[in-house]
């Protein structure tokens, strides 16, 4: 590895560890907020699921690198994502359907 | 005959043929992992209100965890960089860390399961309610005692409010003539508990699984860095992308189980 490599490969690792203490830190805000009575528990909910969402985001865009990626991935993983909405979708559609106070045990 | 484009990106796809492998294999995961988590929406929803529990599960623990499964996260690529800067001695070094801290990780998640196992609710004949761990469970006894509390309506062991006011335990005694039924925190006790002990079951099955490839790549796997080395990264970069997923389905699994 040249020395110009060798100091651009530095420069990643410190975006790691930047990445790291974003998460550790997203963490702690996770945990925090769901100590907040927002007054509505969905609000509690959609901050959790926000907070997971861009926590995601820094370990699949860093850590895996797909920030970064070729696009024979990105084109795979907009298929699975279109899949993953198709079940979400299915699972809404199942909600208007789904007899209530069925589930007691 | 040579296993093509191990090292080399095939023209193509401009990969090599690992890293589409694994991205196709995360793939099917994610589809695997959100089937869960759809059943786990139909069946929260279906709960009648207040019998979905909440603060059935210890949080602090939780968040250690979750702590824990970061760490091992930045260990495992901070391995893959240092065999990217030709240091082996430090890859040794982060992916030791990664394989102490997936046992943890396990270790945890046995203690949490082991706490769940141990939690009995009892109902009794004349319509209470007694809920807790046990202490003794002798056969031959005609009681049994647990750390805990007696409730009249059961929809208060719902939602425990731990973070509000916690509920004052105390060792109960109770003859097996009153018990109608008991039963432990399995997960044929509550629909909670069977999501939960499936996604969590599956998630730790991963872990050892991602846990196996590590330590074989960390110890007789190694060898290959002197033969070939830029394949033997591959394979860490390969390994850490699915030690990745596994992290990054964490990062959904402990706000939806335990705090939400």
């Amino acid at each position: 590895m040249t020395a110009q490599a060798q100091e651009d490969f530095t420069h990643h690792v410190r975006r790691y560890l930047y990445v790291f203490y974003a998460l550790l830190f997203g963490t702690l805000i996770t945990v925090g907020a769901s100590y907040i009575p927002f007054g509505n528990h969905a609000f509690n909910i959609a901050v959790a699921l926000v907070i997971a969402c861009a926590k995601a985001f820094l370990v699949a865009g860093f850590f895996m690198h797909l920030i970064s990626e070729r696009k024979m991935i990105y084109g795979l993983l907009i298929f699975t994502a279109c899949f993953f909405l198709g079940l979400m979708f299915l699972t809404l559609s199942a909600y208007a359907d789904f007899p209530r106070m069925t589930v007691t045990h | 005959m040579d296993i093509p484009y191990t090292v080399e990106t095939r023209p193509d796809t401009g990969l090599y043929n690992a890293k589409v492998g694994i991205w196709l294999f995360l793939a099917s995961e994610v589809m695997l992992f959100g089937a869960l988590f759809s059943s786990y929406i139909l069946l929260r929803v279906g709960a009648p209100e207040g019998y979905w529990p909440r603060g059935w599960l210890n949080v602090p623990i939780g968040t250690v965890n979750t702590l824990v499964l970061i760490t091992s996260s930045i260990t495992t690529v901070m391995a893959w960089a240092s065999l990217k800067m030709n240091q082996f001695g430090r890859f040794k070094v982060f992916h030791a860390c990664t394989l102490l801290l997936a046992m943890t990780f396990v270790c945890i998640k046995s203690y949490e399961y082991h706490d769940k196992f141990t939690h009995y609710e009892i109902t009794l004949k004349d319509g209470r309610f007694a809920d807790g761990h046990m202490v003794a469970n002798d056969p031959k006894a005609d009681h049994v005692v647990i750390s805990g509390r007696y409730v009249q309506d059961r929809k208060d062991l719902f939602d425990l409010e731990v973070r509000k006011a916690p509920h004052h335990h105390e060792e109960l005694t109770i003859r097996r003539s009153e018990i109608a039924k008991m039963e432990r925190y399995g997960p044929w006790h509550h629909t909670y508990l069977a999501i939960y002990f499936t996604l969590t079951g599956l998630h730790a099955l991963h872990v050892i699984g991602g846990a196996i490839v590590i330590g074989f790549l960390w110890g007789p796997g190694s060898k290959l860095w002197k033969t070939d080395p830029e394949r033997f990264t591959n394979r860490v970069e390969i390994s850490g992308l699915f030690w990745h997923f596994v992290d990054l389905v964490w990062i959904f699994l402990f706000p939806v189980l335990y705090l939400i």
